[in-house]
């Protein structure tokens, strides 16, 4: 077999993929950088990045609601992927199970629901209500809709699969021998996780991470529908340049700020990878 | 002999789901000798070896290490390290910080632990290593570092579980010398696993051989090759004809219809025994000079020597001779008295010794350990 005919194969097999990637990514990708960069007459400039500048707060609000959903689903998730690996194959079959569950239904319909747990006469309120017309008290509810707690409440719902599994993955994958010779060397069960678990769960922590931060700050349904849109994010901010909401639609604008969110999430990613890469050659120790 | 015993166990019973796996086993292993465990896979060789290292608890029976006796001390705790099948190297790990790995837990200073990698980096022949990736290395290089990390934090004992399995026949050849010498030049002991009775043979001080959860026979190489204590033994270790004898008096046994000089005493008149001549111990002669007379069935050339089947009265022997024989030829063997090994008759006999149903298929079949995936063909 020649070397032009394997090359020519391979080609030929990875066409699907190419046209596909081509026609939904580069494609649109293009798109957002020549709008960004063009007027709405269509000539070249730079005016659209100043718009960068005007909603630097909103960037810096998506950014932190990002990272605290981010951290919460990290924190929640680890002890329950930990679990999950420890017990037996059957727990492990149905836990997985529900984890998956709320997936099958609609992002939409998943996040309105949270709404008539939390409005003033919601679930939760209601509940409370009438604990408190049973003393023969007044309740005005707590107000926990329409705040920034709701919204970071919301990622972390919607996204903590997200983090669980591929954690859980990278347990599962753990050698018991590994940790019997962990044990064996003098390791201790806090160290067996510190010096071994840890290290070795790495690769799953980044992958969690990187699929809970990109979604949660670009988000802009969760925003709205939880934060009762007093707090705008930079998702929103697009979406209401792109379709008009608030009475303007500018293409141009919408694209630049498209634009730094495909950096930002370019640099997480970045920085995401090369730790991962850190932590397979010689990390551990470091963390 | 007592007084340097490193490890004792007593009476030692383990069932798994109902199971024994171990039949109250009753072992002494002295400071600083070289101790194989062997014997098919499933025997309960590695479950003991998991006993000693306390990744396992027996259901009944006594762990007593230098004196004390350690059921419950967990694995961390004891005085004893493990070299693992599949030698369980850490992947985030490089060589040096493998080594180092049992080290920083004894919160050894920085200096003193940089010292000892260098020092067992070159006891195992791997100067230089210390910042390679693990996954960079040979099978045997892998092994090497698990060597090295175990021995770094000075183990009384060192386990190792079938170390060997994994690696190609030359390079276990030359492994097994080199741990031999690591060995003898710690002084420490090692407590080693295998079913390659030639491994065993080739290494060990003391031999323990096992079978369905019971020791069958321990002693040195030399005496449990040459003074087997029943059919299992004399057949797992090297190749045996193992025929039924009539013990006539001291010294004189009636097998195959002939009755034989031999050197064995203490047993009964007229006793039923095995007999067991081996392979090697057999001379070829002409049929008018032979004790016994047989038709060569099959000649296999194996190199030093020709594997020889002959069909004496229906009982197939296997002979190795350096000469060549030709199938369908009749000839005569001699059994000289020093050949011939007399046992008591156990729950073995009859199940070994004739070699009818023999081939190299079935005896590797039977012999390697399921276990081992990688494993070759190779003990002859």
């Amino acid at each position: 077999m020649s070397k032009a005919v394997t090359i020519g194969n391979k080609k030929a097999t990875v066409a699907p993929f190419s046209s596909w990637m081509v026609v939904f990514v580069l494609v649109p990708m293009a798109l957002v950088v020549y709008y960004a960069f063009t007027s709405s007459e269509g000539g070249f400039t730079l005016d659209n990045l100043k718009w960068i500048y005007t909603y630097r707060s909103t960037m810096f609000l998506s950014l932190r609601l990002a990272f605290t959903a981010t951290a919460i689903c990290l924190l929640l998730a680890y002890p329950i992927a930990y679990s999950m690996s420890r017990a037996s194959e059957k727990i492990q079959r149905n836990a997985t199970l529900i984890i998956m569950l709320p997936m099958w239904m609609n992002f939409l319909v998943r996040t309105y629901s949270w709404m008539t747990i939390l409005e003033n006469n919601g679930l939760i309120n209601s509940a409370l209500r009438s604990v408190f017309s049973l003393f023969g008290g007044e309740f005005d509810g707590f107000q926990l809709i329409n705040n920034r707690g709701a919204i970071v409440l919301g990622m972390v719902y919607n996204f903590l699969p997200y983090m669980i599994l591929p954690i859980y993955t990278s347990l599962t994958k753990i050698d018991n021998s590994l940790l019997e010779a962990a044990r064996d060397l003098g390791s201790d069960g806090f160290n067996v996780f510190r010096r071994v678990i840890l290290p070795l769960s790495v690769p799953g922590i980044i992958s969690g991470i990187t699929m809970v931060f990109i979604p949660s700050i670009s988000t802009f349904i969760i925003s709205r529908i939880l934060g009762g849109g007093k707090d705008f994010l930079i998702g929103d901010l697009i979406e209401d340049y792109f379709l008009g909401n608030s009475g303007v639609v500018n293409y141009n604008i919408g694209a630049a700020l498209s634009m730094v969110l495909m950096v930002l999430i370019l640099v997480a990613t970045f920085f995401m990878n090369h730790f991962d890469k850190d932590a397979k050659t010689s990390g551990g120790g470091r963390i | 002999m007592e007084n340097n015993v490193i490890i004792d166990l007593k009476n030692i019973s383990v069932a798994f789901d109902g199971e024994q796996i171990l039949k109250s086993i009753n072992l002494y292993i002295r400071d600083g000798e070289f101790i194989t465990f062997l014997g098919p896979s499933g025997c309960g060789k590695t479950t003991t070896l998991r006993i000693v290292a306390g990744f396992l608890e027996p259901d009944d029976g006594d762990v007593i290490f230098d004196g004390k006796k350690i059921n419950g001390v967990p694995p961390h705790k004891r005085k004893v390290n493990t070299i693992f099948q599949r030698y369980a190297l850490f992947p985030h790990l490089n060589v040096a910080e493998n080594i180092a790995f049992g080290l920083k837990l004894k919160k050894m200073p920085k200096d003193k632990i940089d010292k000892k990698v260098e020092e067992m980096l070159a006891l195992v022949n791997l100067k230089g290593f210390g910042n390679r990736n693990i996954n960079s290395l040979s099978g045997g290089q892998q092994q090497r570092v698990a060597i090295a990390r175990a021995l770094a934090v000075d183990p009384k004992v060192l386990l190792l579980d079938e170390p060997l399995g994994a690696l190609d026949l030359k390079l276990r050849k030359d492994m097994q010398v080199e741990l031999k010498k690591i060995q003898q030049s710690l002084g420490i002991t090692f407590i080693y696993v295998t079913h390659d009775q030639e491994e065993a043979l080739s290494m060990s001080d003391t031999i323990v051989v096992m079978d369905s959860g019971k020791i069958q026979q321990i002693g040195t190489p030399t005496d449990i090759y040459n003074e087997p204590k029943n059919a299992f033994v004399a057949d797992f270790i090297g190749e045996s004809n193992i025929v039924d004898g009539i013990m006539k008096e001291d010294r004189v046994v009636e097998f195959s219809g002939h009755v034989f000089d031999c050197l064995d005493t203490g047993f009964g008149k007229n006793e039923a025994v095995d007999v067991v001549v081996r392979p090697e111990d057999v001379d070829v002669v002409p049929v008018s000079q032979g004790m016994l007379t047989g038709t060569v069935t099959s000649v296999t050339f194996k190199g030093v020597h020709y594997e020889i089947i002959v069909d004496i009265g229906g009982f197939l022997w296997m002979i190795q001779s350096t000469d060549i024989q030709y199938e369908g030829s009749e000839i005569g063997l001699l059994i000289e008295p020093d050949a011939i090994h007399i046992m008591k008759k156990s729950e073995y006999s009859g199940t070994f010794g004739d070699f009818s149903s023999y081939s190299d298929e079935f005896d590797e079949l039977s012999d390697v350990n399921a276990g081992l995936d990688t494993e070759d063909s190779d003990d002859e």
